[in-house]
């Protein structure tokens, strides 16, 4: 018996030994195994977006440009998609059967998964939402989510403004406020004041039962949060010129840009052809987008005025002033022979008749190639620098402190740079010292390499109206009513050329003055508004692009406006007119040449050109 | 005079110790169901349309039950234990044919909104007549017959709750009652037997049978280098090697004749073939979820997501320690672990004081059968036990499982109490 009794030991001992082992094993599920706890809160939680409401956008006078409307996305998690009826969810989205299954294979199939929310059906209207809403809950698995989207009540400015996407896997990778799927800024002033537009997305926790019933708010919403709206913008836009402008830029390929000198704000900034800026909003937006960007001539996708580099051409004979007045190499009274093109080099560049020889001005109101082929090559064999490269260095320093060849840092989305060649480039094409002032002599003359996007054409204007400086141009003028916002401080802070001697600008403008007085643009004068201009032509493959640079009024500078119009040749034949009639309508309101404003709203350079090309063909 | 008057009190020498784990196991209990069933419409611990509201009129009639199981004479469980047997095993084997049918059910006596369910007495019954059988005198377990007289006490109300309630989860417990028969002296041999049918039993349905039988063969063979080599031995050897390989050919025929969901619930534990855990993996999944899910402290009481909001099936019965798990965390279940095997050791310390075998044999079968459940129903829901359907004692919800393990707690206290007269 006593053998037998000792038997509980073994017993008991087997009783406790089970006992640690699921001790152990809860504390390795409960403890160290964390996955369940994530499954849990799969199962058990929903977590809800709130999406905040997106910023709206205003022009400099308050007129509102941007706003939101509601849509209503329905979205899916298929992996509790069940038991549901599905002929009657069909006829209440109004799809065939067939569309229903697609719409759930693409829900299950990467990159989506059955167990990932995805969208089913996109931006429901108000009035759907409202019928689909009350009988949902027999459709496990669906629930609508609510979204704001952009409305344009202009339908103007479309690429400044920008358009808004979803955000795709690369974009939430590389930052993680984001979900595949959510909205965000892709171009235009909503890609580049995103941060402040979009606001905070705010998250609720529903818990829920196993037949997905929701169950209310976990912990009372203790770890909610709200979501907090993106803040208005207050753009530099004058909305109603910005309007004139579309409209006389209208049937024209081409760009204009108009800044305010003193402040550096963008008035007006315009790509043509452009599109309604409402065609990218909605359900119908991929379509569009695929029909804008099949237009293979206007390509009104393209934004060109920060993307196209065009050469700066007559423009650029402003700067070759200003550098060889600065560098003593040239004065008002210098004269350079003309004999329809640059003599030393056998006629090369060409010009077209005029008088000759002139002093700068006359070189100015007639934009004499040969005059500035001259002054280029003074500059760049200039003694006091006894080797070119010295002087090539110095001349595209000089240039690049116009902001060319370089960004302006503006707050438009994809500002390209432009192009000023250097000298590496240069040896690279003719060899080590093998080059020399005649060998790039069309650089004189804003040709050759020589790039420029509208903006920086605009910019130059207006350095030349401020005689030497800038404030960086920019397009927000407040963040929530508060034009001191910390991130508007860089466009607070003077940028100097590295031609400060506002003697030598008086030249230039003087030049400018007289091109509108009996020069060039002669017959573009505005009654009571003394202003500046310079006519121009770029060289191209094609027909030239018609120039114009301008600012008004003479003296305090209000408006500088750069613009360029593909292959319409002569600058004062239609980019000085619409730059004419903007400066008019910004300063005076109205319009004293309706003729003028008639004849550039009928000019369709789009098509004539086209039908041109088809009669050819003929 | 004094000492026999207080000997008169019900209460006199009962084991408090014991008592008061019992009380508070049946009180956490009620807190989980409670918590597992929890929703706001009904909040009132003590409505009695919800599972928690009846459950504490189970608790109430234990609590009488266990109260006349007091006051009435000790020498009544022994004088009758047989004719208690006898009654409970007829009561089992009438209720397929009196009993009405429930949910597919035939386990059940049926008094309107309650149920009775026989098989949840015939565990106190099967244990008084083992403890009176094997308490006889003359009886040695070692001898053949006699263990074959007590497996067929444990093995008849076995195979009547299987085959005809097919209630297997109830069925399965009596095997606990080999605890009682080693301490009372069967040969450790029967345990070996037992130990290595199951761990052949696992591994012939984990690893493909002909390598079993070379692993086998070849343990034979090189185990005859280390003895010597008489005929004995060699029989012996023999023997063991024989057995092993019939035992691994019986696995898959018991394996192809059982029934689908058993060899489903076989297949989750053992992590053969593909798991579902929407289908057949479900339970199992959703029952370590919760539990995995509470942490080292737990969510807290009524905070638990995945059982009140019924993603554990049976979650206030067989899986109520899903709740205990999500709510109290590792803590808390540690401490319900820790709790009912206090229980169940006290019980064998208490069955080794006995003067009387009777009272201790009863004793030993008491912690066997809260042991099992205990190991059953907790392994399952955390992975390391088949789902067998059979609950957690004083916790699961249900009025005949908390009398059944009241009436058995509380015998043997009445027996306990009595001691020092009971002599044999």
């Amino acid at each position: 018996m006593n053998q037998l009794s000792d038997r509980k030991f073994i017993i008991i001992g087997v009783f406790i030994l089970v006992g640690l082992a699921y001790i152990s094993r809860l504390f390795y599920i409960q403890v160290i195994d964390d996955s369940y706890k994530l499954d849990a809160r799969n199962q058990a939680f929903r977590y809800t977006t709130e999406f905040p409401i997106r910023g709206y956008i205003y022009d400099r006078n308050n007129k509102l440009l941007v706003y939101n409307e509601a849509a209503y996305d329905l979205m899916v998690l298929p992996k509790n998609v069940k038991n549901i009826d599905t002929l009657d969810f069909c006829e209440l989205l109004g799809i065939t059967k067939d569309q229903f299954l697609k719409k759930m294979k693409k829900a299950i199939m990467a990159p989506n998964s059955p167990r990932k929310e995805s969208i089913f059906e996109k931006q429901l209207s108000p009035t759907d939402y409202a019928s689909l809403q009350e009988v949902l809950y027999r459709f496990p698995g669906f629930f609508v989510q609510s979204r704001t989207l952009r409305k344009y009540p202009r339908k103007i400015a479309a690429h400044m403004l920008g358009y808004i996407g979803e955000a795709d896997k690369h974009t939430t990778e590389k930052d993680t406020y984001y979900n595949e799927g959510d909205y965000l800024g892709i171009s235009g002033i909503e890609k580049t004041y995103e941060k402040v537009l979009r606001g905070k997305k705010g998250m609720h926790i529903i818990m829920k039962d196993v037949n997905n019933r929701d169950m209310g708010s976990y912990m009372n919403g203790l770890y909610d949060t709200a979501a907090i709206s993106g803040l208005p913008l207050t753009t530099t836009i004058d909305a109603d010129l910005q309007e004139y402008a579309e409209m006389l830029m209208q049937n024209k390929i081409g760009s204009v840009v108009a800044i305010d000198p003193s402040t550096g704000e963008i008035l007006a900034i315009v790509t043509s052809p452009t599109y309604d800026p409402n065609l990218f909003v909605g359900r119908e937006r991929n379509k569009n987008y695929v029909q804008l960007s099949l237009d293979s001539i206007g390509k009104p996708l393209f934004n060109r005025s920060t993307m196209a580099s065009y050469p700066p051409g007559s423009t650029f004979k402003l700067i070759m002033a200003l550098i060889g007045l600065n560098e003593g190499v040239l004065t008002s009274q210098t004269r350079y022979p003309c004999a329809r093109g640059y003599p030393p080099l056998g006629g090369h560049p060409k010009c077209h008749p005029h008088g000759s020889p002139l002093d700068l001005e006359g070189a100015i109101g007639a934009s004499c190639n040969s005059y500035f082929s001259y002054v280029f090559k003074s500059v760049i064999d200039d003694k006091k620098y006894h080797d070119t490269y010295k002087a090539y260095a110095n001349w595209r320093e000089i240039a690049t402190s116009f902001c060319l060849g370089t960004k302006t840092g503006s707050d438009l989305a994809n500002e390209l740079r432009g192009n000023v060649p250097s000298i590496a480039y240069y040896d690279k094409i003719f060899g080590k010292g093998s080059w020399k002032a005649s060998t790039v002599i069309s650089l004189g003359i804003g040709q050759n390499e020589l790039g420029i996007t509208p903006l920086q054409n605009a910019n130059l204007v207006a350095i030349i109206a401020n005689k030497g400086w800038y404030y960086t141009p920019h397009i927000v003028k407040a963040i929530n009513g508060n034009p001191n916002d910390t991130i508007l401080d860089r466009f607070k802070v003077k940028h100097y050329t590295k031609i400060k001697d506002t003697a030598v600008y008086n030249t230039v403008i003087a030049g400018m003055a007289r091109a509108v007085e009996a020069g060039t643009a002669a017959a573009l004068k505005i009654e009571g508004i003394p202003y500046c201009a310079k006519t121009g032509t770029a060289q191209n493959a094609g027909k030239d692009h018609s120039v114009f640079v301008c600012f008004a009024p003479k003296d305090n500078p209000k408006i500088a406006i750069g613009i360029l119009i593909e292959n319409a040749g002569f600058g004062a034949t239609y980019a000085g007119p619409i730059a004419r009639l903007m400066m008019e309508k910004y300063l005076k309101g109205k319009i004293t040449r309706p003729d003028l404003e008639k004849k550039m709203l009928e000019t369709d350079l789009i098509h004539k050109d086209k039908n041109a090309k088809v009669t050819k063909q003929q | 005079m004094q000492r026999s008057q207080s000997n008169n009190s019900i209460f006199y020498n009962v084991d408090w110790i014991t008592v008061l784990t019992y009380l508070i196991l049946i009180f956490m209990g009620w807190l989980n169901i409670y918590a597992a069933v929890y929703n706001e419409e009904h909040y009132v611990i003590t409505d009695i349309s919800q599972k928690y509201g009846k459950q504490l009129i189970w608790i109430s009639t234990s609590l009488l039950l266990a109260f006349i199981i007091l006051i009435i004479d000790e020498n009544f469980y022994t004088a009758f234990s047989y004719l208690v047997f006898g009654i409970i095993l007829f009561a089992n084997i009438a209720v397929p044919y009196l009993g009405r049918e429930v949910k597919g059910s035939r386990s059940w006596f049926r008094f309107g909104d309650f149920g009775i369910q026989p098989a949840e007495f015939m565990k106190f019954a099967a244990n008084l007549a083992l403890a009176k059988f094997l308490s006889n005198q003359n009886i040695k377990i070692a001898d053949y017959k006699n263990t074959f007289l007590s497996l067929l006490i444990i093995g008849v109300p076995c195979i009547v709750i299987m085959k005809l309630q097919d209630e297997t989860g109830l069925a399965i417990v009596f095997a606990a009652f080999i605890f009682t028969l080693y301490r009372e002296g069967l040969s450790v041999n029967y345990l070996l037997l037992g130990f290595l049918a199951v761990v052949l039993f696992i591994l012939a349905l984990l690893i493909n049978n002909l390598y079993l039988f070379i692993i086998i063969g070849s343990l034979c063979t090189i185990s005859l280098l280390f003895i010597k080599r008489n005929a004995k031995n060699l029989f012996i050897i023999a023997a063991i090697g024989l057995t092993a390989c019939s035992m691994v050919r019986g696995t898959t025929y018991i394996y192809d004749h059982m029934e689908d969901h058993q060899k489903i619930r076989i297949d989750v534990l053992l992590g053969r073939g593909t798991v579902d855990l929407k289908k057949e993996g479900y339970n199992v999944n959703q029952a370590k979820i919760a539990i995995g899910s509470g942490g080292f402290v737990g969510k807290g009481y009524l905070k638990g997501t995945q059982t009140k909001y019924d993603f554990v099936p049976e979650q206030d019965t067989d899986f109520i320690f899903c709740t205990v798990g999500e709510e109290w965390g590792f803590v808390g279940s540690s401490v319900v672990i820790i709790l009912q095997l206090f229980l169940i050791i006290r019980i064998i310390f208490i069955s080794e004081r006995q003067r009387s075998p009777f009272s201790r044999i009863y004793g030993y079968g008491v912690a066997s059968v809260l042991f099992f459940h205990l190991t059953v129903n907790v392994g399952m829901t955390i992975g390391l036990a088949p789902v067998i359907g059979i609950p957690l004692p004083f916790f699961s919800y249900g009025g005949s499982s908390l009398w059944s393990f009241t009436i058995l707690l509380f015998i043997f206290i009445k027996l306990d109490s009595k001691r020092l007269q009971i002599l044999r």
